[in-house]
């Protein structure tokens, strides 16, 4: 549930919010409905890796990855795959982050 | 205490809530802020925001409607397979407004760079390590000229007209954006592009005039002057040299004006000359060929002109093709990125092009102040009182920074003192104020416009008498007519005045007004049926005005010429072959001189193989040349063994005499004094120098690429590319192997090389050819960014679509946009 939340808002307002709203989308997922710490981290981490490779796809396949393959070579990395990972990667991290932010303040508030 | 344990339990989850909060907010900080060189990570790298958004795709709109305000009517622009705009408009406002919305659309971040550079204003987005380069550009001058510029161009109509216009059109392309659409480097260095000031336009002409015209070698040559006196200096760096065909050819008669009296010679020029005892160095390889050949050479029966100006070769390209359609005007060529009409180009009765003339229009006045406070300095033999101009300069993260810039009715005094000159350029002169063309006003962009809506040679004359700065050779061609113009605004001067720094106390040594522009050295259907330039020396040393002592080496003219000479029925694929020419004049001067001295019985293995490929080459820098890269090297050694030891001298910025006068040495002059090197205690001769030289060279180069074999050609000696204006290595071209050298009239030589090829076709139906390295678009996501690199690589032009109607049809159109006011 988490995940598809977090998924279907991030992949939403990529087209029009700035890059850190995954980060507030996450947050605020988690904090009304996570449940666990591992699994709030890694459903936020997922759907966002899975949202920034999508959106940066669309972008770059009608490109032919000219712009991917070059800011590869900018960060010298080998090629265009790889800033598409480091690109999921940050996304997952951030939602990740958020997620479990989210959810460790709920349980802060949490009578047990 | 059941509750207690329960505080602490709750304590440290809040603790737990806040440590990760906190870590997530640094996280998200540390991604949103630019850390030193590193762009802003996670803004840098989302798909929402980063450079995903400049990954431009392949599917091309076949239709587009714009709604810009200010538009006066309806504007339509074609596209073609490279993206060229062919605009077609209703007045000439539009016309503008869409060239200058256009321009903005694929260069904005190029306008933007180039506009800070000119103006020192570089250090307000990257930071203070650029803050020398605004400094020098601060004090040399560039505000205070191109402030005097845009006044004079504000208050002719016409140009007015057309400078708000163009400003307007860009401005509506900046203010439709948002920062997930900016060019690539806006996101890269982490700022925002701002509005366009009509200012803007004229700091671009200023930064040509100082890539053009703003090197100076004076500071070199009176250092010279001091250390080896008169004599040696008039030897070695003669006002006119051995190997020369002038662009106004030998001979011409310059009876169609009256000589104005030429000043006299100031007391310190005299003193120096009989006495016993320039800003930037000038750099090969900054030059262009243009040329045009008369109707009674070519297989038409018209005319042919043909242009390809030579500069620091860049990407996003130097130039941006365009077609500017309007009542009254339909012109095609390529556009300076931030000033309106076409630059070099041709219309449906006349065409044209331009190199460099290389005028002596930057000189150095020795100035005697008061005190260290500098508020008066001695001239005409009074104390005179200096003007002040402060330069606020901003600075990335920092305060402001004021520079305050002495002036003398010279111009400002560029440094002071050596510390405010620091790492400065080595060629100024401390405490020296700077006299420079780029301080006047003018109205380039006027001749320009003249140019467009040019009909014949009598417009192009006209036209020619507004273009101030940087002097260059115009060449011409109408269906009837060819001609060509060392044009410019000249200082009148003594002969040699600004060989040398000039005495800032005597009037005698002031510019003494301009050489009127009648007077300027021009031909108009010469007897040998073809003009052209080189950058060479504009006129033999009968002329009666002086405009420089030192000209560009004449081998890429000597060239051209003797192919035009024995040209017939010549066709645009001739022109075409002779801008892609690489055989070396250099090479026929001097190549048998130097072979003459090397005895083959005496070689080892390795030079006796560098040996046998130079002596069967065929003068051709071709990229599979071997003897090319031998001849280059082996030259290069024998210069520097020649001067190396005599100019050691850190003052004398490795200024050494020409190539020409260097030639001049080693054919006529081989037990010359100037061989010996200083160094040894043996007297050297030029046998021994040009046997060192050749020893050196084979070794350079084995060490470099091994045993003699595939390594030693000239495509994969040379190091050639074509770097990217944000210095980025990832955007630029890489290495490629080319043919060709400096001297050479295909001159692709250490980055530089022809940024524009164009040959055009006069007669009843014009047709262009051109080709640029690199593409339309500046930004390197584009399909368009370098797709015309290959065509240029390989020595092919393109027609250019040249269209007479917006309605007309041709399949090479891929999309069309329409552009209409709100």
């Amino acid at each position: 549930m988490l995940f598809f939340i977090i998924l279907i808002l991030s992949f939403a307002s990529g087209y029009f919010l700035p890059w850190w709203i995954v980060a507030v989308i996450s947050f605020l997922t988690a904090l009304f409905i996570g449940t666990t710490a591992k699994s709030s981290f890694w459903q936020a981490f997922i759907a966002v890796l899975m949202v920034w490779i999508v959106l940066a796809l669309f972008k770059s396949i009608p490109n032919d990855h000219i712009m991917a393959t070059r800011i590869a070579h900018l960060f010298h990395l080998p090629g265009w795959g790889y800033i598409l990972a480091v690109t999921g990667i940050l996304g997952g991290l951030v939602g990740g982050m958020s997620a479990l932010s989210g959810l460790l303040l709920k349980r802060a508030f949490q009578k047990h | 205490m059941v509750n207690f344990r329960g505080i602490i339990i709750q304590a440290m989850k809040f603790t737990k809530a806040f440590i990760s909060i906190f870590f997530t907010l640094l996280l998200i900080w540390a991604l949103q802020t630019k850390i030193s060189l590193v762009p802003p990570l996670g803004k840098f790298l989302s798909p929402a925001d980063g450079f995903w958004q400049n990954a431009e795709s392949k599917h091309i709109l076949p239709a587009l409607n714009l709604k810009l305000n200010g538009l006066q009517d309806k504007v339509t622009i074609k596209f073609d397979e490279n993206h060229i705009p062919h605009i077609f408009a209703q007045n000439e406002h539009d016309l503008y407004f869409a060239q200058g919305y256009m321009t903005a659309t694929d260069r904005l971040w190029q306008m933007d760079i180039q506009t800070r550079q000119a103006a020192g204003r570089l250090a307000e987005v990257i930071g203070p390590k650029v803050l020398d380069i605004d400094r020098y550009h601060r004090r040399m001058g560039m505000v205070y000229g191109a402030e005097k510029t845009i006044k004079a161009m504000m208050a002719d109509p016409v140009e007015r007209n057309m400078i708000l216009a163009y400003t307007d059109g860009i401005n509506s392309y900046i203010h439709q954006l948002s920062p997930r659409s900016y060019p690539i480097e806006f996101k890269l260095l982490n700022y925002a592009p701002e509005d366009w000031k009509p200012i803007n336009c004229a700091f671009l002409l200023k930064l040509m005039s100082e890539t053009l015209a703003g090197g100076s070698n004076e500071f070199a040559m009176t250092n010279i002057l001091r250390k080896f006196g008169p004599a040696s200096t008039n030897d070695l760096f003669p006002d006119y040299p051995m190997h020369e065909d002038p662009i106004i050819p030998t001979g011409t008669k310059w009876d169609y004006f009256k000589t104005l009296p030429i000043p006299k010679p100031s007391a310190n020029f005299l003193a120096g000359m009989a006495d016993s005892t320039n800003t930037k160095p000038r750099v090969e390889g900054i030059g262009s060929n243009n040329w045009a050949v008369a109707g009674s050479k070519t297989a038409s029966g018209y005319p042919i002109l043909a242009n390809d100006p030579h500069l620091n070769l860049t990407l996003p390209s130097i130039w941006y093709q365009v077609q500017l359609s309007a009542p009254g005007m339909n012109v095609y060529g390529v556009s300076l990125p931030g000033a309106p009409c076409v630059i070099l180009g041709f219309n449906n009765n006349i065409s044209w092009g331009i190199t460099n003339v290389d005028a002596d229009v930057l000189d150095w006045y020795q100035e005697k102040f008061r005190d260290t406070k500098m508020e008066e300095y001695w001239y005409n033999n009074k104390w005179n009182k200096t003007t002040r101009r402060v330069e606020k300069i901003e600075v990335l993260g920092q305060k402001p920074v004021y520079d305050t810039v002495v002036y003398t009715h010279h111009g400002p005094v560029v440094y002071q003192n050596n510390a405010q000159k620091a790492d400065g350029p080595d060629f100024v002169p401390v405490g020296h104020s700077l006299r420079w063309i780029a301080h006047e006003q003018s109205n380039e962009l006027m001749a320009m416009y003249l140019l467009n809506t040019g009909k014949n040679y009598d417009d192009y004359r006209k036209a020619l008498t507004f273009f101030s700065a940087p002097a260059s050779n115009f060449v011409f061609a109408s269906k009837d007519d060819i001609a060509i113009t060392p044009n410019g605004k000249y200082p009148l001067k003594y002969k040699d005045q600004g060989k040398f720094i000039l005495d800032g106390t005597d009037p005698a040594d002031d510019w003494h007004g301009w050489v009127p522009f009648g007077q300027d050295p021009t031909i108009k259907n010469p007897a040998r049926g073809f003009v052209s330039s080189a950058n060479q020396s504009s006129t033999d040393p009968s002329y009666p005005y002086y405009i420089n002592w030192s000209f560009a080496p004449y081998e890429r003219g000597k060239r051209i010429n003797d192919r035009l000479a024995v040209m017939t029925n010549a066709t645009v694929d001739s022109m075409r072959k002779l801008q892609t020419d690489v055989y070396s004049i250099r090479a026929q001067n001097i190549l048998p001189t130097m072979l003459k001295y090397i005895d083959p019985t005496k070689l080892n293995a390795t030079q006796l193989s560098a040996y046998d490929q130079i002596n069967m080459w065929d003068k051709n820098f071709a990229p599979n040349s071997i003897g090319a890269t031998v001849f280059t090297n082996w030259w290069s050694q024998l210069y520097n063994a020649v001067w190396g030891d005599d100019f050691a001298d850190k003052t004398l910025q490795n200024n050494f005499p020409s190539v020409d006068r260097t030639e001049k040495l080693l054919l006529n002059e081989p037990t010359s004094k100037w061989f010996d090197d200083i160094r040894t205690p043996a007297k050297e001769t030029a046998a021994d120098i040009v046997n060192k030289a050749f020893a050196a060279a084979v070794k350079e180069i084995t060490d470099r690429c091994g045993k003699p074999g595939a390594n030693w050609q000239w495509g994969k000696f040379k190091r050639m590319e074509i770097a990217s204006l944000s210095r980025q290595p990832a955007f630029g071209s890489g290495n490629f192997e080319s043919g060709g050298t400096a001297s050479t009239v295909n001159a692709l030589h250490d980055g530089h090389g022809p940024s524009w090829r164009m040959v055009v076709q006069m007669g009843p139906k014009v047709k262009g050819y051109g080709i640029f390295p690199g593409g339309e678009s500046g930004n390197p996501g584009s399909f368009f960014y370098n797709d015309m690199f290959k065509t240029w690589n390989e020595g092919k032009l393109k027609e250019l679509l040249f269209m007479q109607s917006v309605s007309e049809q041709s399949p090479r159109i891929k999309s069309t946009y329409t552009l209409t006011g709100k």
